[in-house]
């Protein structure tokens, strides 16, 4: 017998704009409105809430929200660790299991990002203008594991997510041969995706592969548009038991399995990684994950309609596909190339919003936003009929992924 | 002191009291892997327990510097002010450590010369007097 699952009644999203472009209303301001949004959303009042998570190190704790929304108790509270969006549909997974468990009856999943209002790494290459004349450099103390794994990585330059994961994805490409055009086109669909999306960032500018392939390159591979936008912006998603949701008004979209993980060694990704093992190594380390999400799920690659798959960069989309079975391991690129993805004719289309590449980044649950839009019918970029997404978070980090499916 | 490649700039290592061994060996101009005394599995970056066997006995075993480059990426953003563009920043497979890989940087080569699996030798660059960071060129490039 199956248990009742945990069920996403409710959406809600602030504007989304380019980085440091979100001055007006601080983080925080934002992460309390996009809450009362999917809240208001769902049906459901501020007073129902008794949970929040979130993850990605947000900065806006949850007893600090609980005590300023006036949630009249905060029974459940959690934060999936590391930066990057690894963790989305994990916090997603967090709440299904607060519910399904009688923890807390109505937990939102958050997540709010100005980072102009804040630094953020990677973002230390931008201020190399004025010439300095620094102290004789030295070894500094590291005030956690991170930074001490880091230590490892960021004295040879190895600072910019763009470089790291261009690691494995060159790899690949001298593995099985695969093409920038192939990457490229990726960048090009979900451009495309975007542009039908008013809400997206890149919605009015349409890319073409020679738009792509004369973009400037940052860390090879990785040119521009392989890479994802750094975008201001927040979205939160409601997540209740299957008996609450049976009396709210939105179309049910029910969370039928998730999973996250990483496999042995795995650290930071390619930022620490550089000993895992050699079959792990140019991939997007979500294989055992994947097998773990089918398996519970009773579904497989096959039957799955739409997918929204986390796209920090192209090439790692490109190994997630083969890591979740749509492909075989190398075949990736070949995969994109037969047009599979694509809205227009694919079977089945990837990213309609438009993705990190062309919607927003904020950190992949502006994906879990898309899947549940896309089973109730209100994606711009509609599949009729679709019955199961999947969610992924991650790739080349410890990573999650979830399958959504109508009710 | 040795040629330099990078400037004084560059991110510094970050180092906790499991890692500072290492740099301190660095220092010395010794390339160093953590080795578990009790099942010689080698790994880097240091950690406080063996992965394999999860003893928490360690030394440092020094490696000749040889390896072969198993992937890399040429870097066109600068980390730092005076910094030449672009950088190699590359995953170093090194020769008789047990298996170990480590990121450093390939200089002395033009991007367009470099394949994976070609090799490499270590040349050691000294940032200041009390730091030294491993480097890699390609193996027979003279001093």
């Amino acid at each position: 017998m199956s248990r009742p699952r945990a069920q996403v009644v409710g959406v809600g999203e602030s504007r989304y704009t380019r980085w440091g472009k979100i001055g007006d209303v601080t983080e925080h301001a934002l992460a309390c409105q996009v809450i009362q949004r999917a809240v208001e959303e769902a049906g459901l009042g501020v007073d129902d809430v008794d949970g929040l998570a979130s993850f990605a190190e947000d900065r806006n704790e949850a007893v600090f929200l609980a005590a300023e929304l006036g949630l009249p108790a905060l029974r459940f509270a959690n934060m999936v660790w590391m930066p990057g969006g690894g963790g989305g549909c994990a916090a997603i997974s967090n709440a299904a299991m607060a519910v399904e468990t009688g923890q807390a009856e109505v937990v939102v999943v958050y997540r709010s990002l100005c980072q102009g209002q804040f630094f953020r790494f990677g973002q230390a290459g931008r201020a190399a203008s004025a010439p300095v004349d620094p102290e004789p450099p030295t070894v500094q103390q590291a005030n956690s594991l991170m930074l001490a794994s880091m230590g490892f990585a960021m004295p040879y330059g190895l600072l910019m997510a763009a470089a790291a994961y261009a690691l494995p994805t060159r790899r690949h490409m001298h593995l099985y041969g695969t093409k920038h055009e192939q990457l490229g086109r990726l960048a090009v669909t979900f451009r495309e995706h975007a542009s039908r999306n008013p809400r997206a960032v890149m919605g009015g500018r349409p890319m073409t592969m020679d738009d792509y392939l004369a973009s400037p390159m940052i860390a090879d591979p990785h040119r521009l548009f392989d890479c994802c936008l750094e975008s201001d912006g927040a979205c939160a998603v409601v997540v209740t038991t299957e008996e609450r949701a049976r009396d709210l008004p939105n179309a049910r979209v029910e969370i039928l399995a998730s999973e996250q993980g990483a496999p042995k060694g795995y650290g930071f990704g390619p930022f620490t990684n550089a000993n895992v093992a050699d079959a792990i190594y140019a991939t997007g380390g979500c294989e055992e994950m994947a097998g773990r999400l089918w398996g519970k799920a009773g579904v497989g690659p096959g039957d799955v309609d739409v997918a929204q798959i986390y796209d920090h960069f192209t090439g790692c989309v490109l190994m997630q596909l083969e890591d979740f079975g749509f492909c075989d391991r190398g075949e990736g690129g070949p995969f994109i190339e037969s047009g599979v993805l694509s809205w227009h004719g694919g079977s089945m289309p990837t990213n309609t919003h438009g993705g990190s590449l062309s919607e927003a980044y904020i950190h992949g649950l502006n994906h879990v936003v898309e899947g549940v839009r896309a089973l109730r019918g209100e994606s711009t970029s509609p599949v009729e009929g679709a019955e199961l997404c999947l969610v992924t978070s991650g790739a080349c980090v410890a990573s999650s992924a979830a399958l959504l499916a109508r009710r | 002191m040795s040629e330099r490649f990078f400037p004084d700039g560059m991110p510094p290592p970050l180092a906790d009291v499991t890692t500072l061994p290492w740099w301190e060996a660095a220092a010395d101009h010794r390339l160093v892997v953590q080795r578990c005394t009790a099942c010689e599995h080698t790994r880097l970056p240091p950690s406080p327990v063996c992965p394999e066997c999860r003893s928490a006995d360690a030394d440092w075993r020094e490696v000749p510097g040889r390896g072969e480059v198993y992937t890399y990426t040429t870097v066109h953003r600068p980390i730092a002010a005076n910094q030449e563009l672009p950088f190699v920043v590359a995953v170093i497979a090194l020769e008789d450590s047990g298996g170990v890989r480590i990121i450093s940087n390939l200089v002395g080569v033009e991007p367009e010369e470099i394949a994976i699996g070609m090799p490499v030798e270590l040349v050691w660059e000294d940032m200041s007097a009390d730091l030294a960071i491993p480097r890699f060129r390609p193996a027979g490039s003279s001093a």
